[in-house]
């Protein structure tokens, strides 16, 4: 069961300014029946241009409800201009909180209020289309709609994300978009975040690929560069991973302990389970070194 | 009238009085080991055997088919698991897309260390495709896990048909019975079943204690190893409580199992139709030729599931929802899902699961209570216009 705070309690069972107003000022419409949960947003202004009357109606769950009610408690007299200065976390803090997987409540009111804005003044103009290019087309969210989560709510990983907007919480396919947009905006503070891939469900070839490069990259090589060596990758045939070592590495007795215990154990967790690791030593530059008390 | 009113016995069910009194000496004084030397702890044995016998009786089979097992993920797990264990060279597993997570999971966990997995799809009143399972039925198959009954619809599969279509490839039949044991008779020595899981806190005895039936004569790896517990199928200390626990709530289902059939479905239905008369733009969903006598699934149009348990929930009435805010995921039940229920609907759906504890007045007042509850959240609904 969640667990609510009182105040997201009583705007569920006491919701205020339920309705819709016929001749709206703004209207602002979000969500679908398709995604579980849908806000229609209408205000009225007053002559001094403040938000004179405002009224929502929701489906969604408590939480979805809440958010909508403390919405236009919060944004009632307000101008347009303050109006558009709140936040997702505003309605958020208005009510005491909302658990983690709910965030993306809160951020459903803060869009319907860009929405009615946005149609306002566009004099009338349907105002919900849109903007930028569509990442997780599971629940449609598009880049530019998780760029401002990630920045307004300063999110460093997927699943807060997901919490925050929805994106990436159906087939999963755009974790990777995703965690990218996260990196451009978060740059070391999100790589900062132990990246662990979703465990893979059947990996095609290419993206079996790409994952063991990611995993030398940001598992292995730190590693063994702590240690003067390094590796690269040769080929990927079916679950034998192909490697050869480099620098200190390329010749050392420990390659072999190396090999099992920390880079075959590493792909074994990160990429599959059925990996194996084989070294390609013909590959071996000839800039081989010898260490101290070793014969050549 | 009690403060709870409880339906959500497909979730977990109260554990009967009569259940509390046969194990409360077994969780005090009567502590000892039933693998002991001693007769401290060799008394405890027989109450197992007896426990064993009385699950044997409900379910119609041997006592030594049936395993201890401390829930029905467990058996679900050693039953599958343990089944390929012994046909390595056969990579293929056969369930369907509505099965409970305990297979589901295990299956897919399975399908990442290379096996195949064939998931049947369902109709809309989630009915199996037959023909999908016939034509499936490969040399390369170790074993068919269909449940008996499904635990958010109650549409009852025809496992005595499938049983025999599988076993006549002399295939593995696993069935999950979790819903089924207690609600529905059944006679395994008679049906062509191998394995069957059952769970005791369905059937109200405590949690922390579950069942595999297995045929004899059915190879089966152990799951569990250790100790010669269970006849060494299953190791560890056996959970002796629990296992009396269960033993007693097998023999009161037994003695209620007509009740369940006649008074408890006469409840269910009362209130399917009362809330179908009250509540217009609801609708049932499942198979409602064939399904549990204790449970219905109905979908509400255009509101969200857990917004209606919330309102619910502040009258007593406990029932669960198939939305996607429930479960803390975003998609609504796999289940509805896989029978192609609308997103309309699915978000909106409640479970109502009764049990033998349920009375007439219980049913009224939820009944009563149901209506003003979807009223209410219609008028919030931007989906509704008045």
């Amino acid at each position: 069961m969640w667990d609510y705070t009182d105040k997201v309690m009583d705007h569920f069972l006491n919701p205020r300014n339920v309705g819709f107003i016929e001749d709206a000022d703004g209207v602002g419409e979000v969500g679908s029946l398709a995604c579980g949960d849908a806000l229609t947003l209408t205000f009225k202004l007053d002559k001094q241009g403040r938000i004179a009357d405002v009224k929502f109606k929701t489906f969604g769950c408590a939480s979805a409800v809440a958010s909508s009610s403390a919405l236009t408690e919060i944004i009632k007299g307000k101008t347009l201009e303050e109006a558009e200065a709140i936040t997702n976390q505003d309605i958020a803090r208005e009510l005491g909180g909302l658990p983690e997987q709910k965030m993306h409540c809160s951020v459903m009111g803060q869009e319907a209020l860009a929405a009615a804005i946005a149609h306002y003044r566009g004099k009338g103009r349907p105002a919900h289309e849109k903007h930028g290019t569509v990442v997780c087309t599971c629940f449609g969210v598009t880049d530019e709609e998780i760029i401002k989560v990630v920045r307004e709510n300063d999110l460093t990983t997927v699943e807060q994300v997901t919490n925050y907007c929805k994106a990436g919480g159906g087939c999963g396919g755009c974790h990777g978009e995703i965690r990218r947009i996260i990196e451009a905006i978060q740059g070391d503070k999100a790589k900062g975040q132990a990246v662990v891939p979703a465990a893979p469900k059947k990996l095609t070839n290419i993206q079996k690929i790409q994952l063991v490069q990611q995993t030398i990259n940001e598992q292995i090589r730190p590693k063994l560069r702590a240690d003067g060596g390094d590796m690269e990758l040769i080929d990927v045939d079916g679950n034998r991973v192909i490697v050869a070592f480099r620098g200190m590495c390329a010749q050392c007795k420990m390659a072999e302990w190396t090999m099992k215990d920390v880079v075959e154990a590493k792909l074994r967790e990160f990429v599959s389970e059925d990996l194996y690791v084989e070294e390609d030593r013909s590959s071996q530059p000839v800039t081989g070194h010898v260490h101290r008390g070793e014969k050549a | 009238m009690n403060d709870v009113i409880y339906m959500d016995n497909n979730a977990t069910t109260m554990v009967a009085e009569e259940v509390i009194a046969e194990m409360t000496p077994y969780l005090g004084r009567l502590y000892g080991n039933p693998s002991s030397m001693h007769s401290f702890g060799g008394q405890v044995g027989g109450k197992i055997a007896q426990a064993r016998a009385r699950v044997a009786k409900l379910l119609g089979c041997l006592p030594e088919e049936i395993i201890f097992t401390s829930c029905g993920t467990e058996s679900d797990n050693a039953a599958i698991r343990g089944t390929l264990e012994t046909i390595p060279q056969r990579r293929t597993v056969l369930t369907t897309r509505v099965e409970h997570p305990a297979v589901l999971s295990t299956c897919r966990q399975l399908e990442r260390h290379g096996y195949a997995i064939v998931e049947i799809a369902v109709d809309k009143q989630g009915r199996l495709d037959m023909d999908q399972l016939a034509d499936s039925l490969t040399d390369d198959v170790a074993i068919v896990s269909v449940m008996w009954a499904n635990n958010e619809t109650g549409t009852v599969f025809p496992v005595e048909q499938i049983g025999a279509m599988v076993r006549a490839r002399g295939i593995v039949f696993h069935t999950d019975a979790v819903q089924a044991v207690g609600k529905l008779p059944m006679k395994l020595s008679d049906l062509p079943i191998d394995m069957l899981s059952l769970s005791g806190h369905k059937l109200h005895a405590p949690k922390g204690v579950g069942g595999l039936y297995v045929r004899k004569g059915t190879r089966l790896s152990p799951f569990m190893l250790g100790g010669h517990q269970e006849s060494g199928r299953r190791a560890g200390t056996e959970n002796v409580p629990g296992i009396i626990a269960m033993g007693k709530a097998c023999d009161l289902a037994g003695a209620n199992i007509e009740d369940e059939n006649t008074r408890v479905r006469q409840l269910r239905d009362r209130l399917e139709a009362g809330i179908l008369q009250t509540c217009p733009g609801s609708m049932v969903n499942g198979d409602t030729e064939n399904r549990l006598p204790n449970t219905t699934n109905i979908s509400f149009e255009y509101i969200e599931g857990e917004a209606i348990l919330l309102m619910l929930n502040r009258f007593g009435i406990c029932a669960s929802s198939g939305s996607a805010c429930t479960s803390g995921s975003l998609e609504p039940s796999h289940v509805l899902r896989a029978m192609g229920v609308p997103f309309t609907a699915a978000h909106g759906s409640i479970r109502f699961s009764l049990s033998r504890y349920n009375t007439e007045e219980e049913v009224d007042f939820v009944i009563e209570k149901m209506s003003p509850v979807v009223n209410r959240l219609r008028e919030l609904s931007p989906f509704v216009t008045a």
